[in-house]
């Protein structure tokens, strides 16, 4: 029981994390139908630049408290990929909205190769620990335990996406990314500005994957030029599971894919009699995507794609 | 006995039936026309009889196949061939690639007999090139045999998306506004090509807004609107029909 | 030029002499390394026409494709390693890891072929990892794989009692492993180039093109786009499943870090950068992109001389740079360098009749 519950927890840290990147594939392909393969390196820039800049930081005024150290790099991470993400889009997608769909998606994986290396170049091939400045303190329910980190990440995840969800449904600007989502020459027509729509999407989607970023190499403490890569897929799996296109899909797929993960990997030696071991967990997520893609292609939360001809 | 059978054929897409019920026979030999305002349900039809979009329910039968539910190339292979209200050539194919392709359900060689180059293979290679040529006679775009398909004239585009269907050796071609586009020269020519596909035994379905044409061509007609038919005779009689009027009208009006 | 086009086999004769004397030229200039590089080179021209088949005909992404080249590689390794005592001779292994591979094609695309396209590219890449995952830890609690160490002891190809592993004099000529892998692949190559050019100009090849070009109206006109995109899927992972054995047999130790997915990314960038979908360019593609990071190298000497220390790893070059030429590829030169006569048609004609 402890277990289950420790897992849970655990799932829903992790879960948080995967929901706030998948909302940046999700809404990038709601609007572009463009699988933004880059999303994931841009998360792993966030990380780096956050710890980087708080390393700085620390140098620098070494009194600040820990916390407003972690906030401000968490703020650096989140203007720099903003940044980052507007000029991918504008300097290698844009371009190629017209071209066969096979041409954007090449050049997506391009950028994140080439932002993938050039971490590396920046900060070298070793993991980059997470300075020790946040509260380390361990809190009990129910037999399990709980960090304030994880605590913060939890409720951060909340408040983003409640943020979102009124930022989708409450603003011009949200009606017209719906508008663009439903049809950018419909919208077009009705006076929206579909290329400052779509900007406004990439800017707002790494946002978000900066600071998921951030709340991963702050909870496992260290940050790495190649995490982009495992955490853009399974958070893309995430997106799928709960219906690509749609923003509460990804939020639900996000925390499920977290928490299957979780359970999973601590429940697989008991279910395959010591087969397989938790070294598979990162099987889990490729699994839910293959499944949900054969047996459910829309996600538990996207409707039934009505056919095209 | 009817060459085309549809009983009851509904398809509804999120809610909104765009087909309900819609029943009709066509003969062997006949033009048959399907006319009604734009979103009646007539592309909505020839999607849901050529497998595209799979119906909800009803009975599809083709000179006695049951092709209700079946996938698009099991329908072709039944023969029912189709072209596009907006034109699916393969662009990057030349016109006679594009023609070649049609070949694909009536020939059979497969990756050993093109690598090895059997006799069998030779011979039907031959054959679909020798056909494929003939037809783009047929359709009177021969010298264009090797211009790519995105190169062609938008009315060549048209001929050759019917010289394609008709490499599939169909015996029912549903036409989805072959006129769209045209001039009046080349309306005249395309109903020329119509009739004299009739006389060789196809069987033609057509939906066409162009009313000249369609009248002028077709031996009987059926009018959607709002995914139902609402009529169904001669060119004359629909012609005097009061609802296919009112139809038409209140598409206008609106 | 223009004499062999009038007389196409005085130069197809004259590339035969050159491509036979290559390796010894090579060995005694550059030096026998770089006779390693050209063997090398010609598995992944083997590779690169698998994956085009995949990619450049079909249209269909494939990120994953490092998979089958790495499931040849340890079918061959399983076989003929003292790892489960098995010694198979190479011409039962080469047919059954192909056929292994287009197995696991099969397996692969039944389930995600009727999935859109950008779908694909995920599934696949998915699948890739899953591959190197089980390879990586199926060492217990029964050692298939024999874990992250690999399998090594790997017995080379041999024809008879000639073995290709060790130097032989041949004809006077002292001629070591890499020379004779060199005509091994060499002769392979030729067949995939074969197969390759007799499928692009065939019944399949055009279904393969229509299906990429708008799988509707391939469906409308007959082609059953399922079966003919498993056929795909299973000729390119045949290929790939070929040209992993023979890896594994000329590297001797096969082990899961060689499959991991830069290596499909290379691949995918070799037929990008050549010309999608043209034989002779990914056929370019492949050579170029084998032997120019090689010559990176270089770069690092360079940097030791001039700078008088490394400051970028060659190695690390390598990948940068395949990143920014699929990006400024796709962008500026997206039929490649060497369109093919499809494209090139296209842009020779004046538009508009």
């Amino acid at each position: 029981m402890d277990i289950l519950i420790q897992q849970l927890i655990n799932g829903l840290v992790l879960g948080s994390v995967y929901a706030l990147v998948a909302l940046g594939y999700t809404m990038v392909y709601g609007i572009l139908e463009l699988i933004n393969f880059a999303h994931g390196e841009v998360t792993m820039m966030g990380a780096m630049v956050a710890v980087a800049v708080m390393g700085m930081l620390m140098g620098a005024a070494p009194d600040l408290p820990g916390v407003w150290v972690a906030l401000l790099g968490l703020l650096a991470a989140v203007s720099a990929c903003m940044a980052l993400g507007y000029v991918i889009e504008r300097a290698a997608y844009r371009p190629l909205r017209q071209a066969p769909r096979l041409a954007p998606l090449i050049t997506a994986i391009g950028i994140s190769i080439l932002l993938q290396n050039i971490a590396m170049m920046i900060w070298g091939k070793q993991y980059i620990p997470f300075p020790r400045i946040l509260p380390e303190a361990r809190h009990n329910i129910l037999g399990a335990s709980i960090t304030d980190v994880q605590i913060a990440i939890l409720g951060l995840t909340l408040v983003i996406m409640a943020g979102l969800v009124w930022l989708v449904n409450r603003t011009s600007l949200g009606r017209a990314m719906r508008a663009v989502a439903q049809s950018k020459s419909v919208a077009q027509l009705m006076g929206v500005d579909v290329n400052k729509v779509i900007s406004a999407t990439f800017l707002i989607g790494s946002g978000l994957g900066a600071v998921a970023g951030v709340m991963v190499s702050a909870n496992y403490g260290q940050a790495h030029y190649y995490m982009g890569f495992l955490l853009g897929l399974k958070a893309f799996s995430a997106a799928v599971l709960g219906g690509i296109g749609n923003i509460a899909g990804a939020m639900l797929g996000g925390l499920l894919l977290g928490v299957i993960e979780s359970l999973g990997a601590g429940y697989i030696g008991d279910l395959t009699g010591g087969f397989l071991g938790s070294q598979y967990q990162d099987v889990f997520a490729f699994a839910v995507l293959i499944l949900v893609l054969v047996f459910r292609p829309s996600g538990l939360l996207g409707e039934k794609g009505v056919e095209r001809a | 006995m009817a060459l085309l059978e549809v009983s009851n054929i509904s398809k509804v897409f999120g809610g909104l039936k765009a087909l309900s019920d819609v029943s009709f026979t066509l003969g062997r030999g006949e033009i048959f026309g399907v006319i009604g305002p734009n979103g009646a349900g007539k592309t909505t039809l020839f999607n849901a009889l050529t497998g595209l979009y799979t119906p909800d329910s009803g009975e599809i039968r083709l000179d006695g196949t049951h092709l209700f539910r079946r996938k698009p190339h099991e329908i072709l292979k039944a023969g029912l061939a189709r072209t596009f209200q907006n034109i699916r050539l393969f662009h990057d194919m030349s016109a006679l690639e594009n023609v070649m392709v049609g070949r694909h359900a009536r020939t059979s060689s497969g990756v050993l007999g093109a690598v090895l180059r059997s006799a069998r293979t030779r011979a039907e290679e031959a054959d679909s090139r020798e056909r494929g040529q003939a037809l783009l006679s047929r359709v009177g775009i021969e010298r264009h045999s090797q211009v790519l398909a995105r190169h062609l004239a938008y009315g060549d585009q048209r001929r050759l998306e019917i010289a394609r269907a008709l490499a599939t050796e169909p015996k029912l071609l549903a036409l989805d506004e072959p006129a769209a586009g045209m001039n009046s020269t080349e309306k005249q020519s395309l109903r020329e090509l119509l009739l004299s596909l009739r006389q060789d035994g196809l069987s033609l379905m057509l939906i066409e807004h162009d009313v000249k044409l369609v009248m002028g061509t077709c031996d009987r007609l059926m009018v959607l609107d709002y995914g139902e038919k609402i009529a169904e005779g001669l060119p004359v009689e629909i012609r005097a029909n009061s609802k296919v009027i009112a139809a038409y009208l209140g598409a206008e009006v609106a | 030029m223009k004499m062999f086009r009038s007389r196409p086999w005085l130069g197809i004769s004259l590339l035969v002499a050159a491509l036979l004397v290559l390796p010894l030229v090579v060995d005694a200039s550059l030096g026998r390394s770089w006779v390693r590089v050209f063997d090398f080179a010609l598995l992944y021209v083997m590779l690169a026409l698998g994956l085009n088949i995949v990619v450049g005909y079909a249209g269909l992404l494939d990120l994953g494709y490092i998979a089958f080249y790495a499931v040849g590689a340890y079918t061959w390794a399983l076989l003929a390693s003292p790892q489960f005592g098995l010694h198979l001779p190479f011409w039962a292994i080469l047919p059954i890891g192909a056929g292994v591979a287009a197995l696991f094609g099969i397996l692969l695309g039944t389930p995600t072929l009727r999935l859109r396209g950008d779908y694909l590219a995920i599934v696949t890449l998915g699948f890739g990892e899953i591959i190197r995952i089980f390879l990586n830890n199926l060492n217990e609690p029964v050692n298939i794989t024999n874990g992250p160490q690999g399998i090594t002891l790997i017995d080379p190809a041999s024809l008879g009692s000639f073995s290709l592993g060790q130097a032989h004099s041949v004809f006077g000529l002292e001629l070591s492993a890499p020379h004779f892998y060199y005509y091994l692949f060499l002769l392979f190559a030729c067949g995939v180039i074969f197969i390759s050019l007799r499928l692009e100009n065939s019944r399949i090849g055009r279904a393969w093109v229509a299906i990429r070009e708008d799988e509707i109206a391939a469906a409308a006109m007959g082609i059953n786009t399922r079966n003919i995109k498993l056929l795909a899927f299973a000729m390119g992972a045949t290929f790939a499943g070929l040209a992993g054995g023979l890896f594994a047999s000329f590297q001797g130790f096969v082990s899961p870090e060689s499959f991991n997915l830069l290596e499909s990314i290379m691949i995918l960038c070799m037929i990008v950068l050549g010309g999608m979908g043209h034989i002779p360019g990914v056929i370019l593609g492949a050579v170029l992109l084998t032997v120019l990071p090689e010559a990176l190298r270089y770069v690092g000497d360079l940097q030791r001389v001039t700078l008088g220390r490394v400051l970028i790893d060659p190695a690390d070059l390598r990948m940068l740079l395949f990143g920014l030429a699929l990006v400024l590829m796709m962008l500026f030169r997206p039929a490649g360098l060497m369109p093919s006569i499809r494209r090139k048609r296209e842009f020779s004609e004046t538009g508009q009749p």
